[in-house]
């Protein structure tokens, strides 16, 4: 059994597998068994597009501490990025 | 002695009367016999427990998994079924037992079957273990590292909610394997549902390993534990042996 902390949000971006490109609406956050990591538990992020159906789906696992330092990076960049250009999207 | 094994994927009417996957691996002998029902972790009916249905086959018993994520629709992955399940906050437990149920009819209807019905499940498979010890008419349960049986609801998983009010209404015997590094459930929550089976006059045993934490079991994880999954395993036969066999 796994924390079962899932967070479900909508989200609005492109991700990549298999050599396409998949238009994502929607992500799912949470801590558990990976598939494929070799580790006991990992930070899991699942970038999907449900309107195509549960295939749809770019998977990533990420041991803890490689979880939390992407994400300090992606704090890090976007407070980088001028807040006009932010606002022009 | 003939020790033939078959394992093949097949349909078995699950909860509501759906036609649901199942892994089956039951041996050739005719010689009446025991069936286990496996249920997989919250991650999906994968490779690995796949192997245990086999395992349990080749101890002897008619194993049979229900992919709980079936609903989902044919032709998905495993994980991407998983995945999608997840999002939508898991499956609910009625639906669980259903499933299990039509495990348990579908084992009973083999020409080898002697009618006697384990379950064993780790991880959130362990809980509904546990959940299926107090709803369906089965000889034994094996709840390897169940967490959630014990501890506070997760608002995300609505349907995960804790069982241990539920222990007066266990109807069989109950094999439990932790880890005492365990966080999912916490040596402290084993030692809640150790003493609510206790005080229920229940039949049980529980082991616990140093040394080991949750997915001890898992042969392809860095949590595997050989002394604990070697050990373990042979309780599990053990246990298996005493309430499933022939009397």
């Amino acid at each position: 059994m796994c924390t079962h902390t899932t967070e479900t949000l909508p989200v609005t971006g492109s991700a990549k597998s298999g050599g396409s490109w998949l238009r994502v609406t929607d992500a799912t956050v949470y801590f558990d068994h990976p598939v494929h990591t070799s580790a006991g538990h990992t930070l899991n992020i699942d970038l999907r597009r449900p309107a195509d159906g549960p295939a749809a789906r770019v998977g990533i696992e990420l041991t803890a501490e490689s979880a939390r330092a992407l994400a300090e990076s992606i704090f890090s960049v976007l407070g980088a990025v001028p807040e006009d250009v932010l606002a022009q999207g | 002695m003939y020790d033939a094994v078959l394992a093949e994927t097949i349909r078995l009417s699950g909860a509501g009367g759906d036609l649901i996957e199942g892994y089956l691996a039951r041996p050739l002998d005719p010689a009446p016999r025991g069936g286990v029902v496996v249920i997989h972790h919250l991650p999906g009916y994968d490779r690995e427990v796949r192997e245990y249905v086999r395992r349990l086959a080749v101890m002897g018993y008619n194993a049979l998994c229900p992919h709980l994520y079936s609903r989902v629709g044919e032709g998905i992955s495993h994980d991407d079924a998983a995945a999608e399940v997840r999002a939508q906050g898991g499956v609910p437990d009625d639906q669980v037992v259903g499933d299990v149920a039509g495990a348990a009819a579908f084992l009973r209807t083999l020409s080898n079957s002697n009618s006697r019905i384990g379950v064993i499940g780790h991880c959130s498979g362990g809980r509904h273990t546990f959940l299926m010890t107090t709803e369906l008419p089965i000889q034994a349960g094996v709840v390897c590292y169940g967490g959630m049986i014990v501890g506070e609801p997760v608002p995300q998983f609505s349907s995960m909610v804790p069982l241990v009010d539920r222990t007066p209404q266990v109807s069989c015997p109950i094999l439990g394997l932790f880890g005492n590094d365990d966080n999912f459930p916490t040596p402290e929550q084993v030692d809640t549902l150790e003493k609510a089976l206790t005080d229920a006059a229940k039949d049980f045993e529980f082991h616990r390993y140093d040394g080991a934490g949750h997915a001890f079991f898992a042969p392809d994880r860095p949590s595997y534990r050989v002394e604990a999954a070697v050990d373990g395993w042979q309780k599990i036969g053990a246990f298996f042996a005493r309430h499933l066999d022939e009397e």
